[in-house]
């Protein structure tokens, strides 16, 4: 570099094409970010959720819990058999009904239910939920996760999409599950 | 043979690398150094080398789809030839990576080889692990099982608490909204490409510093680091006291390489592989999810944490861990190297290893889940059914019934979730326990609106009858005074 304020040409040339490179490279980022971050980006407006049929009403019967498993809305070609899912359905009378997700609120292990003590048990780490899905005992911070549901037409229906974890996004529709403690 | 020179030359005049690998193959080390203590780096390297070649070769056949991995996994396992054999190397190539890591790392520490001027060799060897535990997550997750459908679930879990950022996180991470074929795929570029792209450029800066700044001389008591003075009093050393690196040390590394190699193999041909487990169904729910060994220690961890703890635990300890274990040469990058001069390392080595070891120990027989399998069909031992009423029994019926033997066991069979009830009329009065049973408390759910009095009370008198013939069952002397007096009062009215 000669002396002073002055800048040589080669000088010049060459803190242009550094410029130029991290404008091109700024340019290759915005798509790349775009395509790294989709997966986040297209669940913000709630798209991945949807209601999806459980079965007839009549195939639970009142006052017991039984295993139901529904196709969750959002598939791809490779997912195989991950997008079958299973939730627990609780008639508790007529209409009236509970829809839990098998995942734990405290790491996400499928709970069991057990008719006999009337418990759900998870087997990662003993948390254990009463019939109406309230925490019993155990790590979890919170009841069961609820889906919320609608009877139509004698058929039970389910907005589902997304896996419940026990963070903000836990919160189905957003807001607090009924057994939220 | 002379022939074979001129290629050699050949080559070099255009490489020029014999030179520089001469140099380095016969740098001058600390004489004392050619330890047996100073090998694991370079087994560690090797296990690396045979988890590349390994992988490579799985690679020619798993399928990275969640539809198709895990029976791509049973091809490998049951069709192809020793493909079960090349499956079992890279499993337990994985376990001895971790292994040969963590002991590499207790020595370094304990030799204080991570002081001036080695601080950066330590910073690169604690990402060096990070990668290598990333590596055994990830790996994992491609034994695509039911075991690695619900891990994927309780990271994302764990994920999903971070404030804010939680939700977005956990897409990041499954690659859309649930666990599927996008989660795997990207689990397959992380195990893959990118973190073995970064432990390849890791290793070859650990190595390259290992060799500039010379490896650490054997610690003595008293021979204190100084900054001023270190380098200078190494050279002396290695001048004084030194021997070319090849042949003079390079040999029992060579030995212990093979061995280890022998030891993956001989596990591997031994054990077999490492699953996979159930397919990877959501619907099947009857499976009790566990990690690889070595983050047992971990789903200890969880299930022992005050709820109100576990997410600033999970989210908080990782990050205080990591800092203060890369600030670790900052905060004494000087004084004695000898372990016997520093029994607080000692003692926290000491620690930590007992608190992994303990957790992973109870990690292996979970003692804080229940028993699933309900333990309704057992019998109940006789020795408590002697002499019994029959509403005594009918208790036992209703304990039986109710699946308490899930969490409480009874002659040592049963969950330990709970405490054993073989002598509990000796803890709980009457009173205590239909508190206890009706409304829980202490990590019991409550069962008051699962029982009806008539159970409720022939459970208790069950119950009752739980104590070693040579202890009474306690009982609540004030009641009883009370009771007492009662009868008194009514006696003497009476008269």
């Amino acid at each position: 570099m000669p002396n002073g304020n002055n800048i040589s040409r080669r000088g010049l040339l060459m803190k242009l094409g550094i410029l130029f490179n991290g404008l091109v490279a700024i340019a290759l980022a915005v798509p790349i970010v775009r395509f790294l971050l989709s997966s986040v980006t297209r669940g913000r407006a709630s798209a991945y959720l949807s209601w999806v049929p459980l079965g007839r009403v009549s195939e639970f019967p009142e006052g017991e819990t039984r295993l139901a498993t529904f196709r969750n809305p959002y598939v791809t070609p490779t997912d195989g058999k991950t997008v079958d899912t299973a939730c627990w359905v609780r008639r508790v009378d007529g209409e009236q009904f509970q829809v839990f997700a098998v995942n734990c609120a405290h790491l996400g292990c499928p709970v069991r239910w057990f008719p006999q003590s009337g418990l759900f048990m998870c087997p990662c780490h003993g948390g254990a939920y009463y019939r109406d899905g309230s925490r019993a005992s155990g790590p979890p911070e919170r009841g069961l996760f609820e889906y919320p549901h609608k009877v139509e037409n004698g058929l039970i229906t389910i907005q589902a999409g997304e896996l419940p974890t026990p963070g903000p996004s836990a919160v189905l529709l957003g807001e607090k599950p009924p057994c939220a403690s | 043979m002379r022939f074979v020179t001129q290629i050699g030359e050949w080559f070099d005049r255009r490489l020029q690398l014999a030179a520089p690998i001469r140099e380095v193959a016969e740098h001058p080390v600390p004489r004392n150094t050619a330890s047996w203590w100073y090998v694991f780096g370079s087994a560690a390297l090797t296990v690396f080398l045979l988890q590349l070649v390994t992988g490579i070769l799985l690679a020619l056949i798993y399928v990275p789809s969640a539809g198709e991995a895990w029976s791509s996994l049973q091809a490998l396992n049951h069709d192809i030839t020793l493909g079960w054999f090349i499956r079992a190397l890279h499993g337990w190539g994985s376990n001895f990576m971790v292994a040969i890591v963590l002991i590499h790392m207790v020595q370094v520490f304990l030799f204080g080889a991570y002081k001036f001027p080695r601080e950066l060799t330590w910073i690169v060897g604690v990402f060096l692990l990070l990668m290598t535990l990333g590596m055994a997550f990830s790996g994992q997750v491609l034994r695509f099982d039911q075991d690695a459908y619900w891990g994927l679930g309780i990271g994302a879990s764990i994920a999903s608490r971070v404030p804010i950022a939680g939700p977005a996180i956990v897409k990041l991470m499954l690659g859309g909204p649930i666990i599927a074929g996008a989660t795997l795929s990207r689990f397959f570029a992380l195990h893959v490409f990118v973190i073995p792209g970064m432990l390849i450029g890791f290793v070859a800066i650990h190595l390259l510093m290992v060799v500039k700044l010379g490896i650490n001389e054997w610690p003595m008591p008293g021979r204190v680091v100084k900054r001023a003075t270190y380098v200078n009093e190494y050279h002396e050393l290695t001048k004084k006291d030194g021997a070319p690196f090849v042949p003079y040390a390079i040999w029992k590394d060579l030995f212990f390489a093979a061995l280890v190699l022998l030891a993956v193999a001989a596990c591997a041909a031994y054990f077999g592989p490492f699953g996979p487990t159930g397919r990877p169904d959501p619907t099947v729910i009857q499976t009790a999810p566990k990690p690889d060994y070595f983050f047992l220690w971990m789903y200890g961890l969880l299930s022992y944490l005050p709820p109100s703890m576990e997410t600033p635990a999970l989210l908080i300890g990782p990050v205080v861990v990591i800092a203060f274990l890369v600030l670790l040469p900052f905060l004494s990058g000087e004084g004695e190297k000898s372990w016997r001069r520093r029994p607080i390392a000692v003692l926290t080595v000491l620690l930590i290893a007992i608190i992994l070891g303990t957790l992973t120990h109870l990690a292996g027989y979970t003692p804080w889940s229940p028993h699933m399998n309900a333990w309704s069909g057992d019998p109940v031992p006789e020795q408590f059914l002697h002499g019994t009423t029959a509403l005594e029994r009918q208790g036992a019926l209703v304990f039986q019934a109710k699946q308490c033997r899930n969490c409480h066991s009874l002659g040592d069979l049963g969950g330990q979730r709970g405490p054993a009830l073989d002598s509990v009329a000796v803890r709980l009065t009457q009173d205590q326990l239909i508190r206890q049973v009706i409304q829980g408390g202490g990590n019991m759910p409550a069962y008051g609106k699962n029982l009806n009095p008539a159970e409720t009370t022939a459970l208790v008198a069950f119950l009752e009858t739980l104590h070693p013939r040579t202890q009474a069952p306690a009982r609540d002397a004030a009641r009883d005074m009370a009771l007492g007096e009662e009868q008194d009062r009514r006696q003497d009215s009476q008269r």
